[in-house]
């Protein structure tokens, strides 16, 4: 029998490697990046004089844990840091290490992809100067540098705030908080955000955080343009009186909450279910991460749950590989597991409740507006391509014909808007406009990468 | 806004080895554990020139999901910007250089 | 008969449909194109999209010299642009059994009219520096072209409608019986159509309706693995391809690299799946990276297949049924369809309105399965 393989070394990784390790079994720990944490946990090299005690406030304590963890667990795995998965065929991972093609077969895989902002494009998004939230914060985690010096922050998600307290402690000028959902629409979804009251008071309080500090925070901003011809230069958007404000900036952070990374769950063979709340296509799996016989999936990588639920399903679905070994339930544990995952997740969902995505505003989008960064396909070429007669109606046909979201990112960008564009345009729902397909490789190869071995 | 100068604002040193590339012609100087994005944005507001249409582009997600950030290298090919470190005597481009610029009249009508 | 409610149904809405739609309804005929999904959506929209003249099977080149004079007027006769190029294709030797092929292959295509061009290794240096030196010989014809197979279909099955045809799409014929001289079709939304002639276009699913007609024909189902790298700056104009069929490429003017290698994949249409296996997207990128090492730092994108039908003969069955009158076939193109497809259409709505073609097509008659099938070498070397 081969050793369990677990593909990234997020919180959801490490935990599951620990308590494989804890059976007596040694993970293989696959991971894209150079070092285990994932985007969240993400530790920065020695080298870097950042007070990450500082920079992770509340979570400092986990982060610090994680990584100990972590280090504990070393001896014991099998680490492949700097190691890209890109394709996965029946029970063999294609790798992609030092440029270099090679393969390794696998049992029992457990995928922890993670996940990345989810965006609604707007004009002027593709200049420079404009990055995703998670990629504001992994500037200042991973290279210790600010998106700029004077920044606005767009989009809905309570990591708006919090990743504007971060940047304001470090030195940065605060444009503006803009969320685009009305406070009366947040408020109506208090109810669901009640199952984690710790993790709520934490969203007020970086909230109230903002607002001592004098950031102007508005909900139910309309956005309008992202402003200037080579660089960012403001934000122009409509408060929720309808005004016209434009705020000076030269970067914004984007971002309508975390979508998960799908694509390889999608090369492994997992089912697909269409979901109402986020709006997405995310994997079916069991209570415990099952999503087919030999294939487990964990953390914000199959359902966005945040990094407790992510180590809490991490190790929900080790338990899942022990017991499917035949070793015997530890069902107490398991159950506990189990409990604290479901709660968390269904926090995220009230989240994703409160903190909308802006479905009304990318079906009003300007047809000259890019939607597929890629490709440079507009808003209107995919309009003016389902208008026609015999023209495509499925998010697959679309991008076929359009080439939106068939470039270097596969449409981990674009696809969400497009789905919603191409609903929009269907006057269907979500459902009805089809999944984008994952296919291989999941990020580029050289051809260089095939030339020896394999 | 006044001129563009710099994107990305360093507010954490960084110590280790200095490593100088060069970005269009323009030698750049950084620290070794420095991204080739981060490297390159301290010291300017762009990374490359779209295939289609030429805008400006510097990158998005910074963390090796959106593909928006690839920059030319003399070695021929492109680099992902946000995870390739830095090394020192890198040579990348904002657009692609002269190996490839034959006109396809010349080289491919039969 | 009475009832009637078509001229001609055509099962299957692929290049072969689209174009047999629009040839008979230019003609005035009332054609209805029956499509289980969407138009253009397997082997015609997924394949390379390679319009080549060269080397092709000798009996083939009326049709496909037919077929290239329709290309070459798409955007005439459609009103579309399809990215239609004419920009060549060069074909190289790496030895001298490979070099002697490409004569013959050469010597055919020249009986037929085509200008062919042989290039000796300092040409190649010469006209496609960047091109691996291990090349012995080539041949280059000016006239092959290459076209976006994701947008032709769609833009003839709009002209054809354009013209009277109707075209109906996410629609699955269930039974098919004879009815006096035509026929009546069944369709799964439980509506009935009586039709005079009917085109058995329907691709790897066009067996079904043969063998309701007591004829057969060895078909299965592969798909041609497919490649495409990010956009680099626009060098290579002709399509290249290695005669051992390690890899065939293109670039499109935007700066992609579509690659294409063999052996082919398998596919199941039931499943309605083809993919492709990594060890093929290695095997591709390394012959392609020998071909044309300049692309060794190009980075592949995505892959993707579809499914095509397959005879052992790799020539397809195009023509009456033996057993009957007023139903045709077209189906079985083995990866080379996509040339032909016009050539075909116009075929087909010749033979149902004039009662035959001048276009020589007696190779590819369905009856040729009754004896013992040929298997061509093509094929040993195209399958795994």
């Amino acid at each position: 029998m081969a050793d369990p393989v677990i593909v990234g070394a997020g919180p959801a990784g490490i935990a599951a490697a620990e308590v494989l390790c804890a059976a007596g079994l040694r993970p293989i720990l696959i991971d894209e990046g150079a070092r285990a944490g994932g985007q969240g946990y993400r530790r920065p090299a020695e080298s870097l004089a950042l007070d990450m005690a500082r920079l992770m406030g509340s979570e400092a304590r986990k982060y610090a844990a994680l990584h100990r963890r972590f280090e504990a667990l070393l001896p014991r795995i099998d680490y492949r840091p700097g190691t890209l998965v890109w394709a996965i065929d029946g029970d063999t991972l294609h790798l992609l290490r030092d440029g270099r093609a090679e393969t390794l077969c696998f049992d029992r895989l457990l995928i922890a992809s993670g996940a990345m902002d989810r965006i609604a494009p707007l004009p002027g998004w593709t200049l420079p100067g404009v990055f995703t939230l998670g990629g504001a914060q992994v500037a200042l985690k991973d290279q210790g540098c600010l998106i700029g010096s004077r920044v606005a922050f767009l989009g809905s998600s309570p990591l708006l705030a919090l990743a504007a307290k971060q940047y304001r402690e470090m030195g940065a000028e605060i444009a503006v908080i803009a969320d685009t959902t009305a406070l009366r629409a947040k408020a109506a979804a208090l109810p669901a955000l009640l199952h984690a009251p710790r993790t709520l008071a934490r969203g007020l309080w970086y909230m109230a955080a903002s607002l001592r500090a004098g950031t102007k925070m508005l909900h139910g901003a309309v956005p309008v343009a992202i402003e200037g011809s080579e660089r960012v230069e403001a934000l122009l958007l409509h408060d929720a009186r309808g005004r016209e404000r434009r705020f000076a900036c030269d970067a914004v952070a984007l971002g309508y909450g975390l979508k998960p990374e799908t694509q390889l769950a999608d090369l492994a063979g997992a089912t697909f279910v269409y979901d109402a709340d986020f709006r997405l296509f995310l994997p079916k799996i069991d209570g415990m991460g099952r999503a087919r016989p030999g294939l487990y999936l964990a953390g914000d990588g199959v359902r966005i749950g945040g990094a407790d639920a992510a180590e809490a399903s991490g190790a929900l679905a080790a338990h899942a590989i022990l017991s499917d070994l035949g070793r015997p339930a530890e069902i107490a544990v398991t159950r506990r597991l189990a409990r604290r995952v479901q709660r968390l997740r269904d926090f995220q969902r009230g989240l994703a409740r409160a903190f909308a995505w802006p479905r009304a505003q990318i079906a009003a989008l300007d047809d000259a507006v890019t939607l597929c960064r890629c490709e440079n396909v507009t808003v209107g070429a995919v309009r003016a391509s389902m208008a026609r007669d015999l023209g495509p109606a499925e998010v697959n046909r679309v991008k076929a014909i359009t080439r939106c979201g068939m470039g270097r990112c596969q449409g981990r960008v674009c696809g969400p808007a497009l789905q919603e564009l191409v609903a929009a345009e269907c006057g269907g729902d979500g459902l009805a406009a089809g999944r984008l397909r994952g296919q291989a490789p999941v990020k580029p190869i050289a051809l260089a990468a095939a030339m020896d071995g394999s | 806004m006044g001129p563009p100068t710099a994107q990305f604002r360093r507010v954490a040193a960084r110590t280790g080895p200095a490593v100088t590339l060069r970005f269009d012609g323009v030698s750049i100087a950084a620290t070794a554990g420095d991204s080739v994005l981060a490297a390159l944005l301290q010291h300017g507001t762009l990374l490359r020139r779209l295939e289609f249409g030429a805008e400006p582009r510097a990158g998005f997600c910074l963390m090796g999901a959106c593909q928006d950030c690839w920059v030319w290298s003399s070695a021929g090919g492109r680099i992902r910007a946000c995870t390739t470190p830095v090394a020192e005597g890198m040579e990348l481009f904002a657009m692609p250089q002269a190996s490839f610029d034959r006109p396809a009249e010349e080289s491919g009508r039969g | 008969m009475t009832g009637r409610t078509t001229d001609v149904a055509i099962v299957g809405g692929g290049l072969v449909g689209a174009w047999t739609a629009f040839f008979l309804a230019r003609r005035g005929q009332r054609v209805t194109v029956l499509e289980k999904g969407v138009v253009g959506a397997q082997s015609s929209g997924v394949n390379f999209g390679n319009l080549r003249l060269q080397g092709r099977f000798p009996g083939q080149y009326p049709l496909s010299l037919r077929s290239q004079a329709l290309w070459e007027e798409f955007e005439a006769l459609t009103g579309e642009d399809c990215e239609f190029e004419q920009s060549g294709h060069l074909y190289l030797a790496y030895d001298a059994e490979e070099h002697a092929r490409l004569e013959s292959y050469a010597e055919v295509s020249e009986s037929y009219g085509l200008a062919i061009e042989r290039l000796e290794p300092a040409d190649l240096r010469r006209r496609w520096p960047w091109l691996g030196q291990q090349a012995v010989a080539a041949t280059f014809s000016a006239r092959d072209a290459t076209a976006n197979p994701r947008l032709a279909t769609p833009a003839v099955m709009r002209a054809a409608a354009r013209h009277g045809a109707s075209v109906r799409e996410n629609t699955r014929v269930v039974d098919i019986g004879r009815s006096g001289d035509g026929f009546t079709l069944a369709l799964a939304n439980g509506e009935t159509l009586s039709c005079g002639a009917l085109v058995n276009s329907a691709g790897a699913w066009a067996l079904e309706i043969a063998e309701r007609f007591g004829e057969t024909a060895p078909l299965f189902p592969a798909g041609p693995p497919q490649f495409v790298t990010e956009p680099f700056p626009y060098l290579i104009a002709p399509s290249i391809q290695a005669i051992d069929g390690s890899v065939i490429f293109r670039q499109i003017p935007r700066g992609n690299v579509i690659l294409a290698g063999y052996p082919r994949t398998a596919a199941d249409p039931q499943a309605n799946r083809a993919p492709v296996p990594p060890a093929k997207t290695l095997a591709a990128m390394r012959a392609l990276a020998r071909v044309a090492p300049v692309l060794a730092q190009c980075h592949v994108i995505r892959v993707w297949s579809g499914i095509e039908a397959y005879l052992p003969d790799m020539i397809p069955v195009i023509g009456p049924s033996q057993t009957t009158a007023g139903l045709f076939h077209a189906f079985g193109f083995c990866g080379h369809g996509f040339q032909i497809g016009p050539g075909v259409g116009a075929c087909l709505s010749e033979m149902i309105l004039d009662g035959g073609t001048q276009t020589p097509l007696a190779p590819f008659g369905i009856g040729r399965f009754r004896s013992a099938t040929q298997v061509s070498e093509k094929f040993r070397k195209e399958f795994d």
